[in-house]
């Protein structure tokens, strides 16, 4: 079971490293860092306790909401997903994610007090 | 799958409307259709957006009017109760600035425990009308913020009504949506919560209800994050306005899920939900009185859940898509135990610590809440009374919508039926279930008229709906002509119909708003015989009362009914107040409202009571009286003093509840009774009927010669609507009793010389018989 699993998992980063666009794997690299972040300040509450909770709150959602964004952005600029977006181009999806982190940021910004 | 249903959908509709695109009844295609029309019309794309544009307009303005009915017979007032405190926020938000209004405490009400304001109200509907009073006296346009309030609903049904129509076109067409605008600008069910004077949180809320609907459907048809972020946006000013949010926060997770049922997984899904999920997630936290519940009650638990459960599948069909179906197994396996794992882990986490019984226990077994009338359950006189002949086609539209299921139409079929589910239960609901019928009549209007107006040009394109599918084959057989002569009779019979069908619908939707959803309730009017108006204006007259004769820091009890106006009105201390949040408060005042004097005036005391205002209705015969309402200020105070207060005390022997001399003897010597009847014993009202005769109760009252100890009368308003008592302040001293005087026998006076004592000497004896004569 476990050695079945490893040949997937393995199998399944090959074909990820040969077939996806440069592109794309950018925004993974930006997606992989967020998750790290969002993981480490979990980690931290755990450890810390939660005394200024907005403040935790606020930057855990914080990087959830720029992963979700990013996976947004990623979706929408994939050639394989054309069929899907017939309104948005990739420069729609990249000036709509602008637009959703400035938001996004400002209320992150209000929240951490 | 999903994606390529929309696609044909359009075209359809498209060809459909162009073909049949006659002029009148505003009915206006979705894309102007170019060949096919009767001559004369150049530009028609530009014709039906006047077209639109104008009926839009005139649906505002028809929306604005209707809800001016008591302005017009009255004045320019704030009605009800919980407007007031609303005006009186607004009112301190626009002297004292935005910052002060946020971290208000308000330590005139609920003496002495005092009120958090900033964080115990949802500040959207103060904010709005403290906004555009801040522009336009801006724009040097002064206007009092008591008419900014006043006016502020009427304006808003006008945005609703296009909000509705977006939706709605959203959802069918642009003639359904036009439809549904005007449905919902004169609706009842609407209005009722809307006049001009109720300047309550409901008059924006549906504002932003539908304008969050409409966005969230707009940004499951395109997928774009940017109407994601709009309806956040629309979501977080839903939050600011009412509690009401609840709704959207639950019914937008449901229709996401039940689009994962159904099979209708799609990108554009995943990137309108999530999205939506976590930037409204803390946008919502952001409103004081919010807080952190998004994250701690049952009631946004079904939002997180569906929030997981989309980003668990959306991982899935992408590890589908790039592996071999054994791969995928092999994975799949372990991310099922997993998931099942953490999902066994919530449930117990949630029953251990008892989150989602709350809210259901909440309604049956605390007596103010189930006091209160908008919570009883609804009747279908309601239903027909607010919504007319709305209520019968709504199914029609309804199942138009599923018979033609879309991503958007399972949405309002959802939306549909928790509405009528909500609406079922409580009265006060019916304003939920409002704009989601206008939406569905409006679609089943839409298509009988679309079936039976373009008949002439349709007959030519293949039949659009299933429903004429049948009719065609039917007729296909017989000559053209005579089936066309008879279908031409019956669908000019049909339209006639439905047309009669609205103008009643128009007929009574004027006629409930003038009639019964028109009062201000702070003044009454009553009509005489010869049908002269009769203004009856006790309410204000004893509020002004208090405020000019009455010190400016006293506090005055009454029932917590009046709590918002007594503060509003006549700016005076209150302890309790319809904001209702500490029973034990209002059990304490229930507690001193139906004891004997000497006992209430130790509770009026320790609350440092200055003033009683009741309201006594036997005059004029007003039915909501104190002495009606009593029966729950005792069976609330009875709730946390069991052993002082029992509700039977207060029924005859044989369980009636009775103000005359049958009445019980506890309820005639309790304070209520005596400050309701002080001084009524005397008074006549006509020569048929005896001096104290009770016209609410129509009964002669008990105790007619009541003396108050510790109160004495302050004020009666002219119809002795209001009655006001001032609350005596303790003597000095404890008065003596006075017993009579014990004269006891023991002491005689006996003369000093009988006695032998020594007595005057002889010679001043002498010397006054001397000096004498």
């Amino acid at each position: 079971m476990a050695a079945s699993l490893f040949s997937v998992i393995s199998r399944f980063l090959e074909e990820y490293t040969n077939t996806t666009p440069n592109k794309l794997k950018l925004v993974d690299a930006y997606l992989l860092y967020i998750l790290l972040t969002g993981a480490f300040q979990f980690l931290y509450c755990l450890l810390v306790g939660t005394f200024p909770f907005n403040s935790f709150l606020s930057g855990f959602i914080s990087c959830v909401g720029s992963f979700i964004l990013a996976v947004c952005l990623r979706i929408q600029i994939n050639p394989h997903n054309k069929g899907d977006f017939l309104t948005v181009s990739p420069e729609r999806a990249f000036a709509d994610f602008l637009f959703a982190n400035t938001v996004l940021h400002l209320v992150v910004v209000n929240f951490i007090g | 799958m999903a994606e390529h249903h929309t696609a044909p959908d359009y075209k359809h509709k498209a060809s459909s409307n162009a073909a049949g695109a006659l002029s009148g009844n505003g009915r206006a295609g979705s894309s102007g259709g170019s060949g096919g029309l009767s001559g004369g019309l150049t530009q028609p794309a530009g014709w039906q957006s006047l077209l639109s544009f104008t009926i839009l307009f005139l649906a505002w303005l028809a929306g604005f009017s209707s809800r001016l009915f008591a302005v017009i017979r009255f004045e320019s007032i704030i009605h009800e109760f919980d407007p007031w405190f609303n005006y009186r926020s607004t009112h301190h938000l626009t002297t004292n600035g935005f910052y002060e209004f946020l971290n208000w405490f308000d330590e005139r009400a609920w003496y002495p425990l005092g009120r958090i304001v900033g964080g115990t109200v949802y500040p959207g509907l103060m904010l709005t009308a403290g906004l555009i009073h801040y522009v336009l006296n801006l724009l040097n346009v002064t206007v009092h913020i008591r008419d900014v309030c006043v006016f502020l609903a009427p304006v808003f049904s006008g945005l609703t009504s296009i909000s509705t129509f977006l939706l709605t076109r959203e959802l069918w067409n642009q003639g359904a949506g036009l439809l549904a605008a005007c449905f919902i600008a004169i609706v009842p069910g609407y209005i009722s919560r809307s006049v001009a004077g109720s300047f309550d949180n409901e008059g924006i809320a549906i504002f932003a209800l539908q304008f969050t609907y409409y966005l969230w459907v707009k940004s499951v048809k395109t997928g774009s994050v940017f109407w994601a972020i709009a309806c956040c946006l629309s979501y977080f000013y839903m939050v600011s306005a009412w509690g009401g949010y609840v709704f959207i926060i639950n019914l937008i997770p449901l229709h996401v899920f039940v689009l994962l049922l159904m099979q209708r997984f799609s990108r554009r899904l995943y990137i309108a939900y999530s999205t939506f999920y976590i930037v409204g997630l803390v946008l919502s936290m952001q409103i004081p009185f919010v807080g952190f519940q998004p994250i701690r009650t049952s009631e946004h638990m079904a939002a997180a859940g569906v929030f997981a459960l989309l980003q668990a599948y959306a991982f899935l069909q992408y590890l589908k898509d790039r592996l071999t179906r054994q791969e995928f197994q092999t994975l799949f396996f372990l991310g099922v135990s997993l998931a099942a794992g953490v999902v066994f882990f919530t449930v117990i986490y949630l029953t251990y610590t008892g989150e989602p019984y709350h809210h259901l226990y909440a309604k049956i077994h605390i007596p103010i809440i189930a006091s209160v009338s908008e919570h009883q359950p609804t009747t279908w006189v309601s239903f027909f009374f607010d919504l007319h002949i709305l209520v019968c086609t709504f199914p029609a539209g309804l199942w138009f919508c599923i018979k033609n299921i879309n991503d958007e139409r399972v949405f309002v079929a959802l939306y549909a039926i928790s509405a009528v589910y909500f609406a079922g239960v409580m009265v006060r609901l019916m304003l939920t279930l409002t704009p989601v019928v206008c939406m569905l009549s409006a679609i089943a209007f839409s298509n009988v008229f679309e079936h039976y107006l373009g008949d002439d040009m349709k007959r030519e394109k293949p039949p659009a709906e299933d429903s004429s599918d049948e009719d065609d084959k039917r007729n296909s057989g017989n000559l053209y002509d005579k089936a066309g002569k008879v279908r031409k009779h019956v669908s000019d019979i049909v339209t006639m119909l439905m047309l009669m069908l609205l103008m009643m619908f128009a007929v009574h939707c004027t006629w409930v708003t003038s009639n019964a959803y028109s009062s201000p309730s702070v003044v009454l009017a009553s009509y005489n015989h010869d049908g002269s108006r009769n203004i009856l204006d006790d309410f204000r007259e004893a509020y002004y009362w208090l405020r000019q004769n009455t010190d400016e820091h006293a506090r005055v009890m009454s029932w917590w009914d009046y709590g918002y106006q007594i503060a509003g009105m006549a700016n005076r201390t209150t302890l309790v107040d319809n904001n209702t949040w500490n029973n034990s408060h209002i059990a304490l005042v229930g507690k001193a409202m139906s004891s004997n004097e000497s006992a209430a005036y130790e509770i009026m005391k320790s609350l440092d009571v200055d003033y009683v205002l009741i309201i006594f209705g036997g005059v004029i015969g007003y039915s909501g009286d104190d002495i009606n309402k009593f029966l729950w200020m005792v069976r609330i105070a009875e709730g946390e003093h069991p052993k002082d207060i029992r509700e039977s005390d207060y029924f005859t022997p044989q369980g009636e509840f009775r103000v005359d001399k049958a009445g019980s003897p506890t309820l005639l010597n309790c304070l209520m009774y005596k400050m309701s009847y002080y001084r009524f014993g005397e008074m006549q009202l006509d020569f048929r009927t005896p001096p104290g005769f009770d016209r609410t109760r129509n009964a002669e009252i008990g105790n007619k010669d009541i003396r108050l100890k510790h109160l004495e009368e302050a004020f009666t308003s002219e119809h002795w609507l209001v009655r006001i008592y001032r609350v005596k302040k303790e003597d000095n001293r404890q008065g003596l009793d006075h017993k009579p005087r014990n004269l006891s026998q023991k002491q005689k006076y006996i003369s000093k010389k009988l006695m032998g004592g020594k007595c005057a000497p002889r010679g001043a004896w002498l010397a006054w018989r001397r000096g004498a004569l």
